[in-house]
């Protein structure tokens, strides 16, 4: 039995498509329309409301909260404030990535933890002889997504919480349409959004609070499929599609460290210790074996290929996190990693792919191919290395 | 206060020796100890006046003969009583077996249970003698960091090459065999005796929390045979002064070579600077630097209060908190106002037949029901005893004509699953005075004082986590390679500059003095 | 004397079929001497009450090797394993825990019980994968006599030194763990509920009399893990129409290679000439001779009953009688009116699984002691299956058949009387037991059948009735199998081979044996 967010009663009521995935063990919606268009352009242009219920939740406690949290990140969380969200990965002693996700300090001892996968145990396994207290509370709080231009007049009609105050990255605790919640300022979208954690009893008050006002502002629920999108254009990775965790693999090959993600900026290497420190810091040294990056895709290029077979361009009409091969040449001979999910941005007007390449292949603008299949026919596509993300509107850190 | 080379941590007998060997290859060392005294867990003390006991380590024919000879222990004093029989084994039915060193006069008297077994013992005594003489050479290098074998391995597995010729090939095969054989099905194999098979099963567990049935009891058997002074499965040697004396002698000869020692000097903290060792912090607010630090504490101590927990690595965090620590044995002391009468030795030499460990463990089955208990959080209601009155041999332990008996009882869970020590150790007091009681229907009367230590007050009073005196359960998935944790068998940490010398290293256990040796040998291998 | 077939099997096991079906594969001409009326020795089916078929004996089917599915082409021979979809235990408290046969289900039924836990399954499978892994080339190679290797030891030798080089030192520490621990301490670093430490140990203790917390029994669990259902891993599964099923489809497998096999045909004596065997006498006085011999059976009989002691060296015969069997299981066979009600059940669809009775690890524990001192469990371990609940031509129309394999009951329970009295004992220990647990069962019961371990030994002649043909300790392991320097499935005299269980890589449903016996037989010419 699959289990069921908290939202799930409006959720199912509202999937037309009745395209579900299983996200951790819940039931979650792809697109409550039969297309993903809707959903998709409210996000750019509006606002979505996604419910990420499913996301792990955890809360550490204690006078080594900070200690233990700061051990296990590769972020330096003594210099995250109270009411701060901080994004981060964490990786295992060889330096590579268990997962990514965010710690916020709600309080100097109290820090709530969000992943995407199960991580209990590992906090657990690393607090052995400290004063903490950790806790479980994936199923003690429903989430929401607001994300999009007008996701702060939504909001703001909602709760007395100061909005303009709460700048990116931070969280406060206040009630939204008189439902206790943790609103933060950030989203999985590159795009203005708050998360909203609020408990289940209180779920369906809020998004009943939430849509209604949100009607005249243009909102429309919406899925993964949109959802996976919007975070390709904001350059934001996704788990079991451009990495995989560490802690979930036995193989060596499958396994990435967050310089080879492109993460560089979240590792601190002169912090006080963390798992992985000695690792990331040897790594750094003689420089990784693969960099993340931004490909957009020869659109006209592609369009010649499939005028081979007498066809118009086809381009994906979502987006897709099947690795295909990329090559130094278009004869396909040298290859040079990995496209790990792409998808075309209606917003940009460009194909856009996130890719695991050589780093000598790696300097932006260089000219690169991807493999392409066109009529069961394999060619190489030339594309070129842009800087991620692809999307990055002024009103995301506003 | 100048700089030292080598800071040992922990005065037990094993940082002692560890210090001794570093001064006398050179070094400046420095040793600080928590307690008063030196000794760590091999102490005399006066419980009641002028009643001297050895209060937690007992036993002074494990002291390897090599750390007795380099360190002249015997110039600066030290004198261990060879005790003869090896051991005293009452039976419920008044009879007795008694182990003598020499191997006809035990078959003799063997053969009063089992002319069979009469006729295997001296074969039996044999084999073991050679098996045992490869787990001794075993016991003297560092284990192999395996899969990867070092020149400096072949160099010391050289050291096997004796043992094992005198194995000879046929006899290898039974070495592997034997190894993680539970002792009762080797005993079984043997044997038909059932005393005979539970005095020396009593062997295979005294130093562990198993059952004579459990696989790996074998190993612990010849573990002790490779170790006592007998030449048999159970040393009998008494140290004049009690264990006390041996580990002050210790430090008489450390000193002798230069070792300056600090005691009431607890260190709080090993000072690591970017993953090295370089110095430790005390508890009274003092720091010293040094080139090694080598760490007497067992591995838990070592990792979790020693060294910050914070700055450890996953994997280290993982192994640490894996050690089986699970301390099973009771001390029980008894101020006696004169030896009690055995039923097994009326009229007999009491003198003598008392003189060496005495041992209540007359089946197998009555050790694996004693041990059965404890895995379900319950001490033994018919324990098995082993006991040692040494004032028989340094009558200066007791007030004239008086007696101190110390008795290590088993099996005491570390925790009781009902109700507490502090409500219950005086019922298992009884329990263990019924049981001698069925052998020495007197004690009671004799007993002036006594004193019961049970596994919580021995972590209290002594440091052993857990209450077990070897750092660690001497079982097969924690030996040789994998001791202390997987990956660090060589006496040294993840950071450099950091050493183990106690117990919780290899070999383990026992007032041996070997770890401490094997240490002080690594270290000064690395020294450059 | 003349030799009539190339080589004779003594013994319709699993292991001697399979070793017959591959010599016959390879042109021998083949003959099998099965003593009783049926094949499949530990693994076969019989109709015990009218209309009633039992598994009598083994259960599951889980390591049965892959490649002897493949290469004896089983499934055109009807082997047909459905596999076992989910597994209950009723709790003492009137819960239960149950494992489903999709991970989801799983994951929040652990969840249930334990966060924790349910993060850790994944993973501990994932490290048991990863074990399985590291031995599986041990598995599946001839074991070396490390006294005197001789060239091709050397080379397995030196193979495996490498294959354990190149696993790197974390699974090699693992594997020291493994091949040491008791499976409660091993569990207890993964898991922290109790109920799931204590399913998860039970792979470790069955047919070997040891109990969860006796050491060497995180080898056992291993063991299992390596069975591989149609290569994938740790699946188990029922044979359609009982495990007799595999033993019926392996035979055929021989017989369409043109072995021929003779039931009713018990063998009592391997005819020696000048140290070579040349034939064997059955018990009817008649004599067959043939090149070669090979000995299914336990170790026990093939070298102390089927020859005779002056044809083996000492220290051979020596360990012979050292080996320890020690069977540890009873089998408890019910003829059912209807279905029975568990009260902590209350989904019918998890009878279709395996119901075990194995409510906490001190349950187990205890039952173990109870056997230590001799005797059986008063309240036993129980994996209870109803396979009339997925495949019905079992039994008659609504009524079912329950196998319950019952651990512990050790050889010698002298304390509890006449074998009549102590079958009877054991038998009522077991149903007041389930009745603990499923209170109509005594309402229920039309026919009842109990198989004590010396019932065992005496109907299909396994030694002590262990299962196993041995116990699996780590003294009785690979080359110590079942004596050193006699693990490479030959024996003193010439052309006299060991095809059973008791050699490497040992018990269970594997036919491993049968298949190495098989091919070193061909390896020397015979």
């Amino acid at each position: 039995m699959p289990r069921k967010s908290p939202f799930y009663s409006r959720t199912s009521q509202l999937c037309e498509s009745q395209s579900w995935v299983d996200w951790s063990g819940y039931l979650s919606a792809n697109m409550y329309e039969l297309d993903h268009s809707h959903e998709y352009n409210a996000v750019r242009t509006s606002c979505g409301l996604f419910d990420v219920s499913p996301l792990y939740k955890y809360t550490v406690r204690g006078s080594q909260a900070l200690a233990l949290l700061n051990r296990i990140v590769t972020r330096d969380l003594t210099k995250c404030r109270v009411g701060q969200v901080v994004y981060t990965t964490w990786c295992n002693d060889d330096g590579k990535v268990i997962d990514d996700g965010t710690v916020a300090r709600l309080s100097d001892d109290y820090f709530r933890m969000t992943a995407a996968v199960p991580t209990l145990y590992w906090l657990q396994d690393n607090s052995f002889g400290l004063d903490v207290e950790i806790e479980d509370v994936s199923e003690a709080y429903g989430g929401l997504a607001l994300q999009g231009p007008t996701s702060r007049d939504v909001l703001q009609n909602l709760t007395d919480a100061d909005l303009e105050g709460l700048k990116y990255f931070q969280i406060i605790e206040d009630k939204v349409a008189g439902v206790p919640a943790q609103i933060s300022r950030t989203g999985y979208t590159g795009d203005l959004g708050y998360e909203i954690f609020v408990a289940p009893d209180g779920a369906e008050e809020l998004w009943d609070a939430v849509v209604d006002t949100g009607r005249a502002y243009g909102l429309l629920p919406a899925g993964n499929t949109a959802l996976d999108m919007v975070r390709i254009e904001a350059g934001l990775l996704l788990i079991d599609a451009d990495f995989v965790s560490t802690n979930q693999t036995l193989f060596e090959v499958q396994r990435s460290s967050p310089y080879e993600l492109g993460l560089d900026w979240t590792v601190k290497l002169n912090k006080d210790y963390f798992v992985g420190q000695d690792a990331l810091r040897a790594e750094k040294a003689s420089g990784p074996a693969w960099r993340t990056v931004g490909l957009e895709i020869d659109v006209e290029a592609l369009e010649k290929v499939y005028r081979k077979f007498a066809m118009p361009l086809h381009l994906p009409y979502t987006s897709w996190t099947e690795a295909v091969p990329v090559y130094r040449d278009e004869g396909a001979r040298q290859y040079i990693g990995k496209a790990t999910s792409g998808t075309w941005s209606p917003v940009l007007k460009k194909y856009v792919v996130i890719a695991r390449i050589k780093p000598q292949d790696a300097a932006v603008g260089s000219r690169i191919f991807m493999e392409a299949t066109v009529e069961s026919q394999r060619f190489a596509v030339p594309a070129t290395v842009v800087k991620l993300p692809f999307f990055d509107p002024p009103r995301k850190r506003q | 206060m100048g700089n030292y080379d080598v800071i040992v941590i922990g005065a037990g007998h094993n940082g002692l020796v560890a210090a001794a060997y570093l001064a006398k290859g050179g070094r400046r060392v420095l040793v600080l100890e928590r307690q008063d005294r030196v000794g760590g867990a091999a102490v005399t003390e006066e419980l009641f006046p002028g009643f001297h006991f050895s209060t937690c380590a007992d036993g002074g024919g494990y002291l390897s003969p090599e750390v007795r000879r380099d360190l002249a222990l015997d110039s600066n004093g030290l004198k261990i009583h060879a005790a003869d029989p090896v051991v005293f084994a009452p039976q419920p039915d008044g009879s007795h077996l008694t182990i003598w060193r020499d191997t006809a006069r035990t078959a003799k008297e063997i053969e009063a249970f089992s002319k069979k077994d009469a006729a295997r013992y001296p074969d039996f005594v044999a084999l073991m003698q050679k098996l045992a003489g490869v787990v001794g050479g075993l016991m003297r290098i560092a284990p192999p960091d395996l899969p990867e074998l070092a020149w400096g391995d072949l160099r010391s597995l050289v050291k096997l090459a004796g043992p094992l010729r005198k194995l000879g090939r046929k006899n290898l095969n039974e070495l592997l065999r034997v190894l993680p054989m539970p002792v009762a099905d080797l005993l079984n194999e043997w044997f038909e005796s059932e005393v005979l098979k539970g005095a020396i099963a009593a062997s295979g567990v005294r130093n562990i929390t198993w059952g004579p049935q459990e696989a790996g009891t074998a190993y612990t058997l010849l573990y002790d045979w490779a170790l006592s002074d007998t030449g048999l499965f159970r040393s009998a040697g008494v140290v004049s002064g009690g264990m006390g004396a041996l580990t002050k002698t210790i430090a008489q000869a450390a000193r002798s070579f230069g070792v300056e020692i600090q005691t009431g000097a607890g260190v709080e903290r090993v000072a690591i600077e970017e993953g090295r060792a370089v110095g430790v912090q005390l508890e009274n607010g003092e720091a010293h630097t040094a080139k090694v630090i080598a760490s007497n504490a067992d591995p838990r101590t070592t990792f979790t209060r020693l060294v910050d927990p914070l700055i450890q690595s996953a994997k280290l965090a993982r192994h640490v908190r894996n050690i089986k620590y699970r301390g099973s044995a009771a001390r029980i002391h008894l101020a006696l106002r004169e030896i009690p009468e055995f039923n097994a030795l009326r009229g007999g030499d009491t003198a003598t037949y008392l003189s060496g460990p005495i041992q209540i463990s007359p089946s197998m089955m009555y050790l694996q029901r004693a041990y059965d208990c404890v895995k379900y959080g319950e001490y033994s209601q018919k324990p098995y005893l082993d006991i040692l009155i040494p004032s028989l041999s340094d009558p200066t332990l007791a007030p004239s004509g008086q007696h101190v008996m110390s008795i290590t009882a088993k099996f005491a869970p570390n925790e009781l699953r009902v109700g507490d020590w502090a409500e219950r150790r005086e019922a298992f007091t009884e329990v263990v005075l019924d049981t001698l009681a069925e052998y020495a229907p007197k004690i009671r009367d004799v007993i002036a004082h006594r004193k019961t230590l049970v596994p919580p007050d021995l972590e209290a009073e002594f440091g052993l986590p857990e209450g077990n005196p070897n750092h660690g359960e001497m079982t097969l998935d924690q030996f040789f390679h994998m001791r202390p944790i997987p990956g660090y068998a060589r006496y040294r940490t993840p950071f450099p500059g950091l050493y183990l010398c106690g117990a919780g290293a290899h070999p383990g256990g026992g007032v041996t003095g070997i770890p401490g040796q094997n240490a002080a040998r690594e270290i000064l291998r690395d020294w450059s | 004397m003349t030799q009539e077939y190339d080589a004779i099997i003594i013994g319709g096991g699993h292991n001697g079929l399979t070793c017959a079906a591959y010599l016959a594969k390879a042109g021998r001409k083949t003959l099998v001497l099965e003593r009783r009326h049926v094949l499949g020795g530990a693994a076969v089916s019989e109709e015990v009450f009218p209309g009633f078929t039992f598994t009598v004996c083994s259960y599951v089917v889980s390591l049965l090797r892959p490649e002897v599915i493949r290469e004896l082409e089983l499934a055109k021979h009807g082997l047909h394993i459905m596999p076992v979809d989910s597994t209950v235990a009723p709790l003492e408290n009137g819960d239960y825990f149950a494992t489903y046969a999709d991970e989801a289900s799983t994951r929040e039924e652990i969840r249930r019980h334990s966060h924790r836990d349910a993060e850790m399954a994944p993973k501990f499978t994932q490290m048991m994968y990863e074990m399985a892994f590291a031995v599986k080339p041990i598995i599946g190679v001839v074991p070396p006599n490390p006294e005197k290797p001789g060239i091709r030891g050397l080379g397995t030798m030196k193979e495996l030194g490498q294959h354990l080089h190149g696993l790197g030192k974390d699974t090699l520490h693992e594997l020291t763990k493994i091949m040491t621990m008791s499976v409660a301490d091993f569990v207890e670093e993964w898991y922290e509920s109790d109920i799931l430490k204590a399913l998860a140990s039970l792979n470790g203790i069955i047919g070997t009399l040891l109990g969860p917390k006796s050491p060497g029994t995180a080898y056992v669990l291993l063991h299992h893990y390596m069975g591989e259902l149609d290569g994938a891993f740790t699946a188990w599964g029922q044979q359609k129409g009982g495990t007799g099923g595999v033993s019926e489809a392996i035979a055929s497998a021989a017989r369409s290679h043109g072995a021929e096999i003779r039931c009713n045909a018990p063998v009592a004596q391997v005819i020696v000439k000048n140290g070579r065997a040349v034939g064997v006498a059955l018990e009817n006085g008649d004599e067959i001779y043939a090149k070669t011999i090979a000995s299914g059976c336990d170790p026990k009989v093939t070298f102390r009953t089927l020859v005779d002691e002056k044809e083996l060296p000492d220290d051979l015969v020596a360990a012979i009688d050292k080996f320890k069997y020690r069977g540890s299981s009873g089998k408890v066979n019910l003829a059912l009116d209807a279905l029975p009600n568990f009260t902590a059940i209350k989904d019918p669809a998890l009878l279709r699984g395996s119901v075990e009775i194995c409510p906490s690890m001190d349950y187990l524990e205890r039952a173990y002691d109870d056997a230590s001192y001799g005797g059986f469990s008063e309240r036993p371990y129980m994996d209870i299956s109803i396979p009339t609940t997925s495949d019905p031509t079992m039994a008659p129309p609504g009524k079912h058949v329950m196998s319950i394999f019952v651990q512990y009951a050790r050889y010698d329970m002298a304390k509890h009387g006449t074998h009549d009295e102590q079958r009877q004992a054991f038998g009522d220990a077991v149903i007041n037991t389930l009745s603990d647990f499923a209170p109509n069962i005594k309402d229920i019961i039309l026919h009842k059948q109990v198989l004590t371990p010396w019932d065992i030994e005496d109907k299909i002649a396994l030694t002590e009735g262990n299962i196993f043909q041995g116990e699996l300790t780590l003294d009785q392991l690979f080359f110590f199998r079942p004596a050193p320097g006699w693990a490479d499935y030959r024996t003193p005299i010439r052309n006299y081979y060991q095809c059973g269980s008791g050699t490497h890589p040992g018990g269970g449903i594997t036919a491993g044996p049968g298949r190495l016996a098989a091919l070193e037989i061909l390896r020397d010419g015979n």
